[in-house]
């Protein structure tokens, strides 16, 4: 687990700067170990704001509302809440809304709880189903260039897309030398 | 069942409430939620500042907090019915741990899903919305019995000095349909426009 005094993950801290320099200001998010750093970060600057969702649902419509009002969000959680989302998804295509979410995978690699699983292994193909545009980072390597890309889909091209952060990626910190 | 003793003193008629809300609070920005609220709001006239939703059930309030976050210097009104705040009750928590300043919440409460064939709802059925509001961090939830409250209630969306909801017992009339435009794409755009982003 990633816990306040986990080192920072290089790859967590570039999808904050990412989202920062994206003009990224309302982050919504139903918590996942694997965004707990840039939680922390968006709660740490002024400019930027975090909103705790009861449900995932609720964030697809704040990130609409945002839009509505001048303002651009990103919506974080982890591969089951995207389960929680299907109906609410309908706004984006119904009016058109930008939409960028930033999915932890679970479910789908060295899993040990086999609840995660069936939300898991069917989180792309829901999003798919809904019109979503799937990225997928699996190394920290390419995830700058992926979430650089998705915000400018969304927020440039008006697109509605989300970047799944994969289970290998977030589960390499299991190797990082303490 | 016994039905909610405010349900049998409801006075209030939905389209002069709302028609009276908004001349009151004429630049608020208004987000409706499906069915006779998106109804009530197009009959008393239309206005770029008004988005009308045809789905999304039980996430006018999300979507309020998010527009009232951009725009905080303008009043935000949610005018929906009870069905849907159901839905989205979890919403109610998630936006009072924002204590946005100039959020507003009518809740136009006949206590039945009326689009689908006045199904009692859970507010005849002893859930107090007002309550549940207040208990979520609300800071000011309140119940509205008549229609002479309306000047006050709009004073207090008109203030933008804490996270309202009002609680409408209306009667439980069938008033036929008025419907505004579908088109989700033109509502973002023109509400967009009017505030002076680009579509």
């Amino acid at each position: 687990m990633n816990t306040s005094n986990t080192p920072v993950i290089p790859w967590q801290e570039t999808i904050f700067t990412t989202l920062k320099q994206g003009g990224i200001q309302q982050v919504a998010y139903v918590p996942d170990a694997g965004h707990a750093h840039v939680i922390r970060r968006v709660q740490a600057d002024p400019d930027m704001r975090d909103i705790v969702l009861t449900t995932e649902e609720e964030g697809v419509a704040l990130a609409a509302g945002a839009w509505l009002g001048g303002q651009r969000a990103a919506l974080l959680m982890q591969s089951s809440g995207v389960g929680n989302c299907v109906n609410m998804f309908s706004l984006l295509r119904s009016c058109r809304f930008p939409f960028l979410t930033l999915v932890t995978m679970r479910g789908e690699y060295a899993e040990f709880n086999n609840w995660q699983c069936p939300m898991g292994q069917a989180t792309q193909g829901a999003l798919e189903l809904m019109g979503i545009t799937v990225l997928r980072a699996s190394t920290p390597e390419e995830v700058e260039d992926l979430v650089g890309a998705a915000v400018d889909a969304a927020f440039e091209g008006g697109q509605q897309v989300a970047v799944l952060l994969s289970q290998r990626l977030i589960g390499r910190k299991k190797w990082i030398r303490q | 069942m016994s039905t909610s003793p405010t349900m049998t003193q409801a006075t209030i008629e939905r389209r002069a409430f709302v028609a009276d809300l908004l001349k009151a609070c004429p630049q608020a920005l208004v987000i409706t939620g499906l069915g006779s609220p998106t109804y009530d709001v197009f009959a008393a006239g239309d206005s770029a500042n008004h988005f009308y939703l045809w789905g999304a059930m039980g996430g006018t309030t999300a979507m309020g907090l998010g527009l009232a976050l951009a725009q905080p210097e303008r009043s935000v009104l949610i005018v929906t019915g009870d069905g849907e705040q159901l839905m989205g009750m979890g919403s109610l928590a998630t936006a009072a741990a924002q204590q946005p300043q100039n959020l507003s919440i009518v809740v136009l409460d006949n206590g039945h899903f009326g689009e689908t064939g006045m199904q009692r709802s859970h507010t005849s059925l002893g859930t107090r919305l007002a309550e549940v509001a207040q208990a979520c961090g609300v800071s000011h939830a309140q119940e509205v019995f008549s229609h002479a409250e309306l000047p006050a209630l709009a004073q207090r969306v008109n203030a933008r000095s804490g996270m309202l909801l009002a609680q409408v017992h209306i009667r439980q009339d069938e008033i036929p349909r008025v419907l505004p435009s579908r088109d989700g794409v033109y509502l973002k755009n023109r509400f967009r426009e009017a505030l002076g982003f680009a579509s």
